[in-house]
């Protein structure tokens, strides 16, 4: 890992201010940087730590929506009250997220902003519809996940809270990685205000796509029966030695089928 | 270079490191804490589990900068002196290790669950442990030593 300088500001102003610098980085958590770091993937001049910034891990109930603070650690979604009252799929997704430990420090805003391809929270994202709230404005999550570890963040851009619209229902089903738990297909369904929403993540190159056929269907029905004969495209999807494209492709398919089910 | 000053097992310990010096390395170089080891350096293996501010971490994943002002208890840190801590105890009584090359992360792993929760069941315990991987025992007998461990514990730590 390349040496940097560190930063610890205590405002979001100051944090702002750090972030100025050429080649600077945010850290939040740490659980999807350092690792990319220690490839030499990423080796920013300048990190600067969001920890001592006041105001960034608070869950809220706003009634139609719940906002979670871009510094939750999924340990602290997984463990909320309101996540578990309003969006009882978040709490299940967050509790399936590595493990404990990487729960216990990784954060909503680091995955998100990250956009890791076989990451939980892009599927939940857009899934749910949720809008990513950043310093100096807002994106729906469909404009926000752009490819595999692409968005529109600028670069001195800091997601401060992800805005979560409450689902009628919804469910998480994933196939993890044995070792890293990461998604080998991972599909949230949500029944909400904006329609059925089925997203997927794990399986495709690209990142989270949607899948238009089966939230057709589910729109007509909504059922586990109303899904099980669409079969995905195994173009554009990842092959690994965890799956091949071919078997991915058919994960997608059996994961939407399951959280369909488990939507009740 | 950044000085870090850190509570490590109720003692204020610091030390100059650079910014990319990992907590693991600060404890193990600069402390000569070597309980704590380094498996795969890449947040699965979990035998780098430590304790900041009371809760489990990888520390092979976190910046000794990040730890600037935590409270720090890492294996050498549960023993009161001679006396094992219960869990230390129970690895011993129940034979949960063999080579323990993975023993101080998943005692620290153990304790972190039986604070949270006094009397896990097999599959809570399980699922815990999901982020520490042991090569030699099949796990049945680490199993056996949390749950006996955080019984022993009684709620406490």
């Amino acid at each position: 890992m390349n040496d940097f300088t560190y930063h610890a500001p205590t405002t979001l102003n100051e944090a702002l201010a750090a972030l100025g610098a050429e080649g600077a980085k945010v850290i939040a958590g740490g659980h999807s940087l350092l690792p990319v770091m220690k490839l030499n993937l990423a080796a920013p001049t300048d990190l600067v730590s969001l920890a001592g910034v006041p105001g960034l891990a608070d869950i809220a109930d706003g009634g139609d929506s719940v906002t979670v603070g871009a510094m939750c650690t999924h340990a602290q979604v997984a463990g909320s009250a309101i996540v578990q009252a309003r969006i009882p799929a978040l709490t299940a997704m967050a509790d399936g997220i590595g493990d404990a430990q990487v729960r216990n420090a990784g954060t909503i805003g680091g995955s998100v902003a990250h956009n890791d391809p076989a990451a939980d929270y892009p599927a939940a994202c857009v899934a749910l519809g949720a809008t990513i709230v950043t310093d100096r404005r807002e994106i729906h999550s469909d404009d926000f996940f752009q490819g595999m570890f692409m968005t529109p963040l600028e670069d001195d851009e800091v997601i401060t809270a992800v805005r979560f619209p409450v689902p009628s229902r919804a469910s998480y089903a994933k196939f993890a990685n044995p070792a890293s738990k990461y998604a080998i297909a991972g599909v949230m369904v949500a029944q909400g205000p904006a329609g059925v929403r089925v997203a997927v993540t794990g399986a495709s190159g690209d990142g989270v796509f949607r899948v238009g056929e089966m939230e057709a269907a589910l729109g007509e029905s909504f059922s586990a029966e109303a899904v099980a004969g669409i079969a995905v495209s195994s173009d554009g999807m990842l092959s690994d030695t965890a799956a091949g494209a071919q078997y991915r492709a058919h994960l997608v398919a059996v994961m939407a089928k399951r959280a369909v089910a488990a939507c009740g | 270079m950044p000085t870090v000053t850190m509570t490590v097992n109720g003692m204020e310990r610091s030390g100059t490191v650079e910014g990319r010096t990992l907590l693991v390395e600060f404890l193990r170089e600069n402390l000569g804490l070597t309980g704590t080891h380094v498996g795969c350096d890449t947040s699965q293996c979990g035998a780098c589990v430590v304790h900041v501010n009371g809760t489990s971490v990888k520390s092979c994943t976190c910046l000794a900068v990040q730890a600037d002002g935590a409270d720090v208890t890492t294996i050498e840190g549960l023993a009161n002196g001679a006396e094992l801590h219960p869990m230390q105890e129970a690895f011993r009584e129940h034979h949960g290790l063999q080579c323990g090359f993975c023993t101080p992360g998943m005692v620290m792993s153990a304790v972190d669950l039986a604070n949270r929760n006094p009397d896990p069941s097999e599959h809570e315990v399980r699922e815990w442990l999901e982020g520490n991987l042991c090569r030699c025992t099949g796990y049945h007998n680490i199993v056996k030593a949390v749950r006996a461990g955080a019984q022993a514990m009684g709620g406490g730590s």
